[in-house]
């Protein structure tokens, strides 16, 4: 039987890129690096003790007050461990990942709600971006970018954008049409519909998407030690790698207590939110 | 003065429009045309005009098309053909700009579901039109607050709309509409999702309002009640074609076709049917100057027991009963207001036969329809009454 050559053709295109975009993706490098870098120069100039304060601050203001003592004992553990460098180095990655993500999938999403064929056309476009196994980004990305946190973090992107995307436009699309048909009625341009009616009705909704892209982020984190990106997957890694069973243990119980923190953070400015609508 | 008015409406759902004007010239109807090309009819040729300060009442049941047709006024449905002018100006094919200005300056709505921005505080709500037009806050809360207080909501502003019961939302509905000042009041059935006793409240509260504020209201409904509360004048629809436009009692009095027939049949006729519609002509009266001798004589003639007196400008003076009569021609006397009967009952043409009934009970004479100067328009006996009850009134009887 004849085989269809996808394969051949990714490799071709993928080297045509590299060869005819190389400004191009150098631009994009500079740029991430940048942005990752200034995040990682932050939090690991501040000392780990206001740190951990800041986000205390954070979980109980947004979540509640056991969120903000979990926030202080599981942070403190961190430190214990050791991997509180770590820890600040795969924070900066993933808050650089959601802040593109963001930028990226909530315009999009927006997009989404208003024109049903691009609907048509994004949601294999997401299903694929999702679904296909993590590691198979990371080939490419390491060819537009070189090895280390660039790659990462553009993989990261892309794994763990499509719930935002799908969630803003799903939210938006359930803003109830009575609604919009008086924000119609009385004469709402599309610009004022869209920014005092659709997105605050859809916000919780968009908020959930940007709680599961932060769990995405995370996840894809760890792999993307694989090529470089450092922070607590490199802790992982080299556990599973050099067979460290307490390292590995370690390396995962962090990315565990960041991701709780993250997902209570989120998910209650998330529920805030619903609260004023209720 | 005519505010709105609508000429030959027509709205079609479908991909091509076009193709179905000759089916529905062929007289095919709507199940069939939806059946053949699968396009709905949802107004068929409506025409009709609002003049300024009328409640104008559209009634049909649910599927009829009032609602596609209300949406029409204002566009949030493209109408298929026809015209809508509002103060003279064709809204239909009108500029994005000049819509947008119509639906900000001279036309509100108000919804069936009060369509409240739920994360918005009341009072912002009710602001919301204003702030559309990038009117700054202070006149924006400031106009709020007057028509919050106008619909009775004063104390409420910063209750968000979750926490408010269906009638006082729609009170917050009635009071967002009623910010941005527009001449015209679009309702769509905006008192049917209330239970009957708020629904009956804000009957009476809009009515009140009205008195006041002098809006053009269209109004949609499909409970025959509200609309014969409400309308000075009531278009009732069927299939997307308007089938009779009239008063709430040519309507009752003459149903266009069996399908009016039928839905006015329950209606609680003593509500609705007025003194002025079921008096009689008075063709006997005596004025008092006449004296008892032409009074005598006019009964008899009229062979009646009492007879009406008034003086020269047609006001009521009282009644003169046959047997007070010849008693004091016996007696060689010829004073008529001596013996002139002071309790009758007169009531005004618009008082319905509900309010009319207790006073047959009061009062042994028939009742006397009044015009605005107290001068006589006819009279009323119980017969009518009860003629007018079954709908069976005549005036030539």
């Amino acid at each position: 039987m004849y085989k269809i050559p996808i394969g051949d053709i990714v490799e071709i295109l993928i080297s045509w890129l590299t060869t005819n975009f190389t400004s191009f993706f150098d631009g994009i490098k500079s740029i991430l690096l940048t942005v990752i870098n200034t995040f990682a120069w932050i939090f690991n100039g501040i000392p780990f003790y206001i740190t951990i304060l800041i986000f205390a601050l954070i979980a109980w203001k947004f979540a509640n007050k056991g969120t903000g003592i979990f926030a202080i004992v599981g942070l403190l553990v961190i430190q214990s461990m050791g991997l509180w460098r770590e820890t600040m180095q795969t924070l900066a990655l993933v808050i650089t990942a959601t802040f593109i993500a963001l930028i990226i999938g909530i315009p999009l999403g927006i997009w989404m709600s208003r024109n049903d064929k691009l609907n048509n056309i994004m949601r294999p476009v997401l299903d694929f971006m999702q679904t296909m196994p993590a590691f198979v980004y990371l080939i490419p990305a390491v060819y537009f970018f070189d090895l280390g946190q660039v790659p990462g973090a553009v993989a990261t992107v892309i794994f763990a954008m499509p719930p935002v995307v799908r969630l803003t436009s799903l939210g938006i699309r359930q803003v109830p049409e009575d609604v919009i048909e008086a924000s119609h009625s009385f004469g709402a341009t599309s610009s004022q519909l869209l920014f005092k009616v659709q997105i605050p009705l859809a916000l919780p909704t968009i908020l959930a998407g940007l709680n599961q892209t932060i769990m995405l982020s995370l996840s894809m984190v760890v792999i993307s030690a694989m090529i470089g990106a450092g922070g607590l997957g490199n802790v992982v890694l080299r556990g599973i790698t050099q067979m460290r069973i307490g390292e590995g243990f370690e390396g995962g119980l962090a990315v565990v207590i960041l991701a709780m923190l993250l997902d209570r953070i989120t998910q209650g400015l998330g529920q805030q939110k619903r609260k004023i609508k209720q | 003065m005519v505010k709105v008015e609508v000429k030959n409406l027509f709205k079609i759902f479908g991909p091509t429009p076009k193709k179905i004007y000759p089916l529905i010239k062929q007289g095919i109807n709507k199940e069939q045309i939806l059946k053949q090309t699968g396009h709905g009819v949802g107004v068929n040729d409506a025409s009709f005009a609002v003049e300024e300060g009328e409640i104008f009442v559209v009634m049909g049941l649910s599927g009829s098309g009032k609602s596609t047709l209300i949406r029409c006024l204002n566009r949030l449905i493209e109408p298929s053909s026809g015209e809508i002018l509002i103060d003279g100006q064709n809204i239909v094919g009108c500029s994005k700009e000049t819509l947008q200005d119509v639906r900000r300056k001279k036309v509100a709505m108000i919804f069936q579901n009060f369509a409240l921005l739920p994360h918005r505080s009341v009072l912002d709500n009710v602001g919301f039109g204003l702030e559309i037009q990038n009117e700054d806050l202070n006149t924006r809360n400031q106009k709020s607050i007057e028509s919050l207080e106008l619909v009775g909501l004063k104390g409420y502003e910063n209750s968000m709309p979750s926490e408010l019961s269906g009638g006082m939302q729609q009170r917050v509905g009635l009071a967002r509409a009623l910010t941005t000042n527009p001449d015209i009041l679009l309702m769509d059935e905006a008192f049917s999702a209330l239970d009957p006793l708020i629904r009956k409240e804000m009957q009476d509260e809009l009515l009140s309002l009205q008195d006041r504020m002098h809006k053009t209201i269209i109004f949609i409904t499909h409970d025959l009640d509200e609309a014969l509360k409400i309308g000075d004048r009531i278009a009732i629809m069927k299939d997307g074609i308007i089938v009779q436009i009239g008063t709430p009692e040519e309507i009752l009095n003459s149903p266009a076709d069996d399908y009016v027939k039928e839905f006015v049949q329950d209606v609680n006729r003593a509500k609705i049917v007025t003194a002025s519609s079921i008096m009689k002509k008075v063709d006997t009266i005596v004025s008092s100057k006449d004296g008892v001798r032409v009074a005598v004589r006019k009964m008899k003639e009229a062979s009646i027991s009492s007879i009406f007196v008034v003086d020269k400008a047609r006001h009521l003076k009282g009644i003169v009963t046959i047997d007070d009569a010849t008693n004091l021609l016996k007696q060689n006397k010829n004073d008529l207001e001596s013996i002139i009967h002071k309790n009758v009952n007169t009531v005004s043409g618009n008082t319905s036969i509900e309010e009319l009934l207790p006073l047959f009970i009061s009062s042994p004479y028939p009742v006397v329809v009044l015009d605005d100067d107290n001068r006589v328009l006819g009279i009323i006996f119980k017969v009518s009454v009860l003629a007018g009850l079954l709908g069976e009134e005549d005036n030539d009887v």
